[in-house]
């Protein structure tokens, strides 16, 4: 659970996740649960016209499962924090 | 130094700093609220993520590849869906077509994303491709698919010989 609690803490911050069949897609993060699933507000996908049928949305819920990374903005990833979390098994 | 954790809110340290002195105040004194506000956990489903966006029009990209745009009227906890009205879109090349489907109900763990079409916006279609008979589209994109198919094998089994497990190994994902 550390991974959602640690999601919800980044809601509203713009992140960038790449899909496992190289789709990047940047927006506001708006929610996130237990598998992982993503929420994504006012979406702006990279190198969009080698994805036509991407144009024209505006948020977007992507399963957990298809995502390969989540790009997180730096200063809002607090690592001592995460470490902290990670040893006391919480 | 503070034990902060990710399952508290950020302001549950100094709440609970706040509430023993009250107590040492008197053990009724009611208890205050301070800190940001957090969202209600019940935020955080599946099912309030798919809430929003019943009976939406939406693009539904499967992992087998398939576009389909229809309208969400139903879904569980798993992402299982039922689309209305549906049609699927195939893209090939600087091509697309529409095909008829009607309604859809997918097993969840089919689903790659979900996007709301904004439909402000629905009919600017990108530049890029351009709209074309479905057999024409259909033609094209069998070629393709071929094509990637082979290129793809060859290399999983260049990378397998080199001891690489192919990453999503067997399934195919668009």
């Amino acid at each position: 659970m550390l991974f959602f609690s640690f999601f919800k803490t980044l809601t509203n911050q713009t992140v960038t996740i790449e899909l496992k069949n190289d789709i990047r897609i940047r927006g506001i993060l708006k929610s996130v649960d237990q598998y992982l699933n993503i929420k994504l507000d006012d979406i702006e996908v990279l190198d969009l016209d080698k994805y036509p049928h991407l144009s024209s949305i505006k948020n977007m819920f992507i399963r957990g499962s298809v995502v390969r990374y989540v790009m997180l903005p730096r200063s809002e990833v607090d690592v001592g924090l995460l470490e902290d979390a990670t040893r006391r098994g919480e | 130094m503070e034990r902060l954790s990710l399952n508290e809110s950020p302001g549950n340290t100094q709440q609970q700093r706040q509430q023993t002195q009250q107590n040492a105040l008197g053990p009724q004194a009611p208890m205050t609220q301070s800190g940001p506000p957090q969202l209600p956990p019940q935020m955080f489903t599946t099912a309030a993520q798919l809430l929003d966006l019943t009976d939406k029009k939406l693009v539904l990209v499967l992992r087998d590849g398939r576009k389909l745009i229809g309208v969400l009227r139903s879904w569980d906890q798993f992402a299982n869906l039922v689309l209305q009205d549906t049609i699927e879109r195939i893209y090939a090349g600087k091509l697309y077509a529409d095909v008829p489907r009607g309604i859809f109900l997918v097993r969840g763990e089919n689903v790659l994303l979900l996007g709301e079409v904004d439909l402000d916006r629905e009919d600017e279609v990108p530049t890029s491709v351009t709209k074309a008979p479905f057999e024409e589209v259909f033609e094209l994109k069998k070629k393709e698919d071929s094509k990637r198919k082979s290129s793809d094998k060859k290399r999983y089994t260049e990378l397998q010989a080199l001891g690489f497990e192919p990453e999503h190994s067997g399934e195919i994902l668009f």
